[in-house]
């Protein structure tokens, strides 16, 4: 249950809104529920509607308007390519190809490890720093600029080192 | 002799290390002119003074700064400040690099426009994205805190100040600032229609500020040293500096802080370094990816990068995000680009944006592969046409400018792709 793994988190984002505009905190109680498996499910959207006084359809279709929620299991890290014009002018599409021919993935897919998905985004506002991504995880998300296919697959085999370590731990807990 | 060098009054961090730590912003003047407004100044004259300065709206639409906030309804409270700072036109990266290295002279602007019309509380709203952003922003807001700068009873006043961050969750049309305040009330962030405008019914229908981060980063400027100085800056109507994003085919994409009214010529030959591997300049996009296409030609690169002077060579300047394309850019594939852009981000709340995106995509993507027919770029234009004047925010008609524009004004490229009709 949200309410009781993020109590004082959920207090500090209901403090910044007036009393009786709760609902403001929806977007940021949709993260907090997305931290652990990267997607948001039923129950979650039920239990995010009885904190804020909303319906779980209310909820539910916050999710589904905007691109940095999902309702569905992924990667747990999603690595989104900006291959918006001004990244395009700069080689982000043959970028985005390349790099998912050497993960032996399609665009929109998912590493057979279950653990990086790569897609292409809209905009990232980083327009001079192409050929660039973000990782976004449940954590957060983070922008790498100047990237070059070599670079990106390094930091792939970062990212499955970290969750190798982060299994063994799990194993000895 | 060597020149002086150039002084920068936005990106200041690029002359002053650690900008980002409240002490040194401190050193070199930061929160004088919050202190001076809250001290000696009425919340009018502070409105006054911005409205002097000629100060014009940094996230694309140009609008006078402190004639927006001198339309707040006083008889309705309490108001409410919200710094747009969703950044998502495609071409557009100025915001981010204020937020990262110069974020306290952003927030005392956010203080100043608070002041002014008298709100004690203000958001921040960021795009999604933006993450470690507002999670640095929060720290800064802190910090304000802590040294007395925000809070209760400040500088020994009546006035208390609260600023808080906002993080949205990937949604271009949320830049559109009734969109932005519908997704801060935890609704689907899709326009509103208007009037009633933000200063009379805005955030939970109170009276609302809507400023871009780049204006407000300009206010601490004018109260410090006030609008005269500032008129100095820039052209008669459009005064000040601007960060000009370069982005595309050239050899230096940056931003790029200038005077308003500096040439694209400057901008992209001088502190650009020009096209990549030498070649020609084709065609700029002024306003990112909302702009109509201006071709490149001489009369367009000693066109001075103002409010008032791009229309002349039909464009705008908007948020001043210049996509720069040389001769190996097809006017087909760019504009099925944008508009893929513009599908995607479709709020779908009105039926011109909503479908006729949708037309639009299944056009150009025929268009820009080579197998359409000439009456394909016929139905293209007529779609997007018909899409002019009737969609519920701006955005939506954006959507169209690249697509009119570059048939109209490239239309070689055009009849280079399509196939010829078949004969009867």
């Amino acid at each position: 249950m949200l309410a009781e793994k993020y109590a004082q988190e959920i207090q500090t984002i209901l403090a910044k809104y007036p009393t009786d505009q709760r609902r403001s905190a929806v977007m940021a109680l949709i993260y907090l529920a997305q931290r652990d498996k990267m997607f948001v499910d039923r129950k979650d959207m039920a239990e995010i509607g009885e904190i804020l006084g909303i319906s779980a359809t209310e909820v539910a279709s916050i999710v589904g308007f905007y691109s940095l929620y999902y309702d569905q299991p992924g990667g747990r890290y999603r690595l989104q390519v900006c291959t918006d014009l001004p990244c395009a002018l700069r080689g982000a599409e043959q970028f985005l190809q390349e790099l998912c021919h050497r993960l032996n993935i399609q665009p929109g897919g998912t590493t057979s490890d279950g653990l990086i998905t790569v897609e292409p985004v809209m905009c990232l506002a980083a327009c001079d720093k192409a050929p660039m991504f973000q990782v976004q995880s449940g954590a957060g998300l983070e922008y790498f600029e100047n990237q070059t296919v070599e670079s990106a697959l390094s930091l792939v085999n970062q990212l499955r080192a970290d969750a190798a370590r982060r299994r063994g731990r799990n194993d000895n807990d | 002799m060597t020149e002086k060098p150039y002084e920068y009054l936005l990106l200041r961090h690029r002359q002053i290390p650690e900008l980002d730590n409240l002490e040194i912003y401190r050193q070199n003047g930061g929160f004088e002119a919050f202190e001076k407004a809250v001290k000696t100044m009425q919340p009018a004259q502070v409105t006054e003074f911005v409205k002097a300065s000629g100060l014009r709206g940094r996230g694309g639409a140009g609008f006078p700064t402190g004639l927006k906030w001198a339309f707040i309804d006083n008889n309705n409270w309490p108001h409410y400040v919200t710094a747009n700072a969703d950044e998502s036109e495609p071409g557009t990266f100025k915001d981010r690099e204020i937020m990262e290295r110069n974020p306290y002279q952003f927030l005392e602007g956010v203080a100043l426009c608070a002041y002014a019309i008298q709100a004690h509380h203000a958001y921040i709203y960021l795009r999604g994205e933006f993450w470690q952003i507002a999670a640095r922003l929060d720290q800064h807001i802190a910090a304000l805190h802590a040294a007395g700068l925000l809070g209760e009873k400040l500088f020994g006043s009546d006035y208390s100040l609260q600023i808080h961050t906002h993080l949205g969750a990937g949604a271009y049309i949320c830049g559109e600032e009734t969109a932005m305040l519908e997704s801060m009330e935890g609704k689907l962030g899709q326009p509103r229609l208007r009037p009633p405008f933000p200063p009379s019914f805005g955030l939970y229908g109170k009276p609302t500020v809507v400023n871009n981060v780049e204006t407000l980063t300009n206010v601490p400027l004018i109260i410090a040293h006030g609008p005269e100085w500032y008129r100095t800056i820039g052209t008669e109507k459009s005064p000040g500096p601007k960060i000009f994003c370069l982005s595309g085919r050239v050899v230096r994409p940056g931003n790029y802080e200038l005077p308003l009214g500096t040439t694209f010529r400057e901008l992209i030959y001088e502190h650009g370094g020009g096209i990549l591997e030498g070649r020609p300049i084709k065609a700029i996009m002024a306003a990112g990816a909302s702009s109509s296409l201006i071709i490149a030609n001489d009369q367009a690169l000693d066109t001075p990068m103002d409010y008032e002077n791009v229309p002349s060579v039909g464009g705008s300047l908007g948020s001043a995000s210049v996509i720069v394309l040389d001769d190996t850019v097809s006017i087909p594939w760019l504009i099925n680009k944008t508009i893929h852009f513009f599908k995607h981000e479709s709020c779908g709340k009105c039926t011109p944006c909503r479908e006729g995106t949708y037309w639009m995509q299944h056009l150009t993507e025929r268009v820009a592969y080579g197998h359409a027919s000439q009456q394909d770029v016929a139905l293209l234009y007529d779609v997007a046409s018909q899409m002019r004047g009737k969609c519920l925010c701006a955005l939506g008609e954006f959507s169209i400018e690249a697509v009119i524009s570059g048939i109209d004004r490239f239309r070689p490229d055009f009849d280079q792709t399509v196939q010829a009709p078949p004969v009867t």
